[in-house]
């Protein structure tokens, strides 16, 4: 048929009917898959069937719908689901099989089982593409009535969803179709039909039915333009009335999230002409019924009214500047709701940030001054001594001023309040909570977020911000007289961990350009002591990070790191040579630990993205001379190991040939007496994403593979190091390696697997709960995934998971039961004869003094009941 | 024990019952998370264990039929005592049996030894309360019952996690 089809078709019909008759009674799988490639070759390239039609439906829809289970160790590998889609491709590829093959589909919908109806279905569904009006138009009522049923009253989420595509491609095929003038419009009463069966049970939003109706409309709705106005027009006019009629909370919210299904599909088609739009007519009944739900003291209820209205508000053109100001009013008053309506709250921001890059000009007039007139009114509230209103309204106001900032036009007025805030508290007379300062970061750093999909915002974001950050850490950081202990909040760990967060995600998505302007500000800052480009510059002594400078000033290395170590890579940085001498010799300094891994992270980040060459080699050989030094002598050991550790992943992460002599150093240590635990959880450090250097999203050189490479390189050494250490170090070395194991990939572990069980079944017996914990949670996986593999080991799994579920450690007896959990997808026969004794076993977990512990042991005793039982 | 008539096919009985809210997953608290607090057992734990059984006819939980409440369970974790109350949906259900036959079943697979249980219909809401509270209190014939195989099957896809 590929070479010779001018002639086979020259032979007409007659080649049909022989092809007919050679294929009938056809059994073999593999000449089947042919024959259905050859049918549907026959009718897509139109070889003439002529009057052959029904014998060729029939020597193929015998087949239908296919049941067929491959011999177990089948050479050929053919699925069942290989027949059922070609055979598909066969029965769906033209109209003319309409006739016969439609009445087949109802009887097999109708059928008992759950294969031939999910088949028939999809087989249904694939038809419409081809069918029109014609094809359907007398077997509409059967193929309604046999959808009905089956989402009405089904068992199966599978046959629900299949039954709810076919009628949705069915209603689009009927809406695409074509009409003569005269002829009667069959999607109107398609339409019509299943209106009145469902209408009714859209009144009863307590039964079972409503939301197999709303959903059967539903999807009858969103086939097309046309299907949706129809049927919009008739439902809503009902659920506005129904929600009315209803009072209970729990009711109205049924009928309101029927109505949110119903507007969401108005999305899908975009109405040119503002009269046409089906929703302009409601849209007031609609916004009163929003803002009963959103008074409603139900939560759920409120919740429904929350997304109801950002999907009302995403409506272009729809609302009005007054149904706004309303709007606004009341997502104000839900974003300082209660602690028990948390749900709410996240939900009234998300439609607050949502609904403000809609419509910046109603939320700048209407909500934005309320909140900046709330920061200030608990200044005074302070004074007063009002403290448990300023504790929550507080945290709340900012959280509501991040949200909002989704357009740069109230970027423009929301940063400022914040950064005016933040000054204020270190102005004030009191002393600022560290969580108030964290909270008012946090903000900063959602506000930054949100700026860096658009480049000016961004840039805004960063000119406003990372000065009046550097000049408030600067100020702190200076030796002051009095209100010393107040200022210091700002220095504390934890903040400084916010405002770096905070400056990183200001600097990621700077243009090369813009950011080459601040970098020419920000190092000599730092390295000069040049405050000049700061806003408030008057301080009461020199800024000298690197110098003699006081410990305070040292951590604002921390900052300089969250800089530099975001910027993108073409981005020159002046002074490098020096900074990077400088920040390799504070890295090494005994000042307090925070500064010290500060500067380390901040080298490492600076070298991961340096271009290979000889000055790249320079400052490797600096390092390297540093750390060896630093480890051979006493004071400075655990610093001089942190450099090792960062420069050591900077390497590992750019696939840098220095990095393998540095691991090699990096599990020398695994065996020393004082170093060692901490090599352990380098390991941990060099596998794990960080998050605020040698990061991808800040530009770092993070090649995809380095995990395996990693692995691949690594394990065997680590391995050998294990077999080979005293017996007091063996821990380190397994914990290492159960760190390398815990972060890699499961498809890269799999083929790996029989060489390392037996170390990980040792590790299992390993007194450590962390090495406990890890390998549990590394076998876990593996339970589920290589089944076959792990079945060799079952006698030990199931001793030494049983022996974990009694550990001290709650975290440990919770991941060994869920690995006794997980052992149930083993084969079934390897399991059953441990059965009575797990059962017996898991009895005890079963009073365990933890609920969470218990929780565990319910669900997997539960399964091993039901292994080899009938009905599972 | 029950006739196994009714399932997997033909008309159901209650076509269009009424629907409840499920809950939501009990929120983890610290002292759930401190290893050395213990936690004893209590009325939503058992909830927690009986509210996600399927209903024998319907793609539904019991707590979303309003079979079982979490008011209706009534446990003293000292005394190793439990009471569990359940409500067919229907006075004439025939399905009483095997419904609290399911919730029996998941009580002796999933709590210690100790606890002495006890199922039984909501006092008034079914047309053979009696003897149905007398099967399910009856040791030898619920253990009778599990023997039976398509019993047992039936039981086992009430107890089965939805797929």
């Amino acid at each position: 048929m590929r070479t010779r089809e001018e002639e086979l078709k020259g032979l007409g019909a007659d080649f049909t009917f022989g092809f007919i008759q050679v294929m009938d009674g056809e059994k073999d799988p593999r000449n089947l898959l042919v024959a259905f490639r050859i049918v549907y070759d026959l009718i897509s390239r139109d070889y003439s069937l002529g009057p052959f039609v029904e014998e060729l439906f029939e020597v193929t829809s015998c087949y239908f719908p296919i049941d067929f289970t491959p011999p177990p160790n089948d050479p050929h590998g053919i699925q069942r689901e290989d027949l059922i889609l070609s055979l598909r491709a066969v029965l769906a590829s033209t109209p003319c099989f309409a006739e016969f093959l439609l009445p087949l589909l109802i009887e097999k919908v109708d059928s008992e089982i759950l294969s031939a109806k999910l088949d028939s279905l999809q087989t249904l569904n694939a038809c419409c593409a081809v069918y029109g009006q014609k094809e359907l138009k007398d077997f509409l009522p059967s193929l309604w009535a046999s959808i009905r049923r089956e989402v009405f009253q089904t068992a199966s989420e599978r046959v629900e969803a299949e039954g709810l595509a076919a009628l949705n491609s069915l209603t689009a095929c009927l809406s695409r179709s074509v009409l003569r003038a005269d002829a009667e419009d069959l999607l109107d009463s398609f339409l019509s039909n299943i209106l009145q069966d469902c209408r009714h049970h859209l009144c009863e939003p307590d039964m079972k039915l409503v939301w197999p109706s709303a959903k059967l409309l539903q999807a009858a709705a969103g086939a097309s333009a046309r299907a949706c106005d129809h049927i919009t027009s008739n439902v809503l006019p009902l659920l506005l009335e129904q929600f009315h009629k209803h009072s209970q909370s729990n009711q109205r919210r049924t009928i309101l999230e029927m109505i949110l299904g119903f507007l969401k599909l108005q999305q899908k088609w975009s109405y040119e002409d503002k009269d046409e739009r089906p929703l302009s007519g409601f849209k007031d009944q609609l916004c009163s019924l929003i803002f009963m739900a959103l008074t409603d003291p139900n939560t759920q209820l409120q919740l429904v009214g929350i997304r109801t209205l950002t999907v009302l508000g995403a409506q272009p053109d729809l609302l009005s500047s007054g149904d706004l100001e309303l709007a606004v009013g009341h997502l104000y008053r839900l974003s300082f709701l209660e602690e028990d309506s948390q749900s709410c709250r996240a939900a009234a921001l998300e439609a607050s940030g949502t609904l403000a890059a809609f419509y910046p000009v109603a939320f700048s007039t209407h909500l934005v001054p309320k909140l900046a007139e709330d920061l200030c009114t608990e200044e005074s509230d302070l004074a007063r001594g009002d403290g448990p209103t300023r504790c929550s309204r507080h945290p709340r106001c900012l959280q509501a001023l991040s949200a909002v900032s989704t357009h740069p036009s109230i970027v423009k007025e929301t940063l400022p309040l914040l950064l005016q805030h933040l000054c204020q508290m270190n102005r004030g007379s009191m002393s600022p909570g560290t969580s108030e300062v964290i909270a008012v970061c946090q903000s900063l750093q959602q506000v930054a977020e949100k700026c860096q999909r658009d480049p000016e915002s961004c840039w805004y974001f960063h000119q406003t911000a990372v000065p009046c950050l550097l000049a408030l850490a600067v100020q702190a950081s200076m030796p002051e007289k009095e209100h010393s202990v107040l200022k210091k909040v700002l220095l504390e760990d934890e903040v400084l961990a916010t405002v770096v967060s905070v400056i990183a995600t200001a600097t990621t998505h700077l243009s090369p350009d813009l950011a080459t302007q601040s970098v020419a500000h920000i190092v000599p800052l730092f390295l000069d002591g040049n405050i000049s480009f700061l806003p408030e510059n008057s301080f009461s002594g020199r800024f000298q990070p690197f110098q003699d400078g006081s410990s305070g000033q040292r951590r604002l290395v921390a900052l300089l790191m969250a800089f530099v170590c975001s910027l993108p890579r073409n981005v020159e940085i002046p002074q490098l040579n020096r900074l990077m001498r400088e920040l390799l010799e504070l890295s090494c300094c005994q000042s307090c630990p925070f500064s010290s891994t500060a500067a380390a992270k901040c080298f490492a980040g600076l070298l991961n993205k340096h271009p290979a060459g000889q000055q790249l080699d320079e400052f490797l050989q600096l390092a390297v001379d540093k750390v060896e030094a630093g480890l051979s002598s006493g004071p400075c050991r655990s610093q001089a190991f942190t450099l090792l550790l960062w420069v050591t992943k900077a390497l590992v992460l750019r696939y840098h040939p220095l990095s393998s002599c540095l691991t090699d150093r990096l599990m020398g240590l695994l065996s020393d007496p004082e170093l060692g635990p901490a090599a352990a959880d380098g390991f941990s450090l060099l596998m794990s994403d960080c998050t605020d250097v040698l990061t991808r999203a800040g530009h770092a050189e993070v090649r995809i593979m380095f995990r395996q490479r990693f692995f691949t390189d690594n394990v065997p050494a680590l391995v050998r190091g294990f077999h080979a250490a005293p017996q007091d170090v063996k821990p380190n070395y397994l914990k290492g390696l159960s760190h390398v194991l815990n972060r890699l990939p499961k498809p890269v572990l799999l083929p790996e697997l029989p060489t390392l069980l037996s170390l990980l079944l040792e590790a299992l017996s390993c007194p450590d709960s962390v090495v406990q914990l890890s390998t549990l949670s590394c076998l876990q996986p593996l339970l589920l995934e290589a089944p076959q593999v792990m079945s060799l080991h079952i006698d030990t799994l199931v001793t030494k998971f049983l022996n974990l579920s009694a550990s001290p450690s709650m975290a440990v007896r919770i991941a060994a039961l869920q690995c006794m959990h997980a052992l149930t997808h083993l084969p079934t026969p390897v399991l059953l004869p441990y059965k009575p004794q797990v059962i017996r076993a898991l009895a005890k977990p079963l009073d365990d003094k933890k609920r969470l512990v218990r929780k565990e042991a319910v669900s997997a005793r539960g399964e091993w009941f039901l292994l080899g039982s009938p009905g599972s | 024990m029950v006739g196994g008539g009714g399932i997997g096919g033909g008309l159901l009985e209650n076509a269009n019952p009424l629907i409840y809210e499920r809950s939501g997953d009990r929120p983890v608290t610290e002292g759930e998370e401190d290893e050395q607090v213990p936690d004893s057992i209590d009325a939503r734990e058992i909830f927690d264990l009986i509210r996600s059984i399927n209903d024998p006819e319907h793609p539904l939980t019991l707590e979303e039929l309003n079979v079982v409440e979490q008011v209706r369970v009534q446990v003293s974790d000292p005394e190793s005592t439990v009471a569990v109350a359940f409500t067919p949906t229907i006075p004439h259900c025939s399905m009483a049996t095997l419904i609290g036959l399911s919730i029996k079943v998941k009580l002796l697979r999933s709590l210690p030894q100790r606890f002495k249980m006890d199922v039984h219909i909501t006092p008034g809401t079914h047309a053979s309360e009696h003897a149905v509270n007398k099967q399910l209190a009856d040791k030898e014939r619920v253990a009778a019952a599990l023997e039976n195989t398509h019993l047992l099957e039936v039981v086992n896809q009430c107890l089965s996690a939805r797929s």
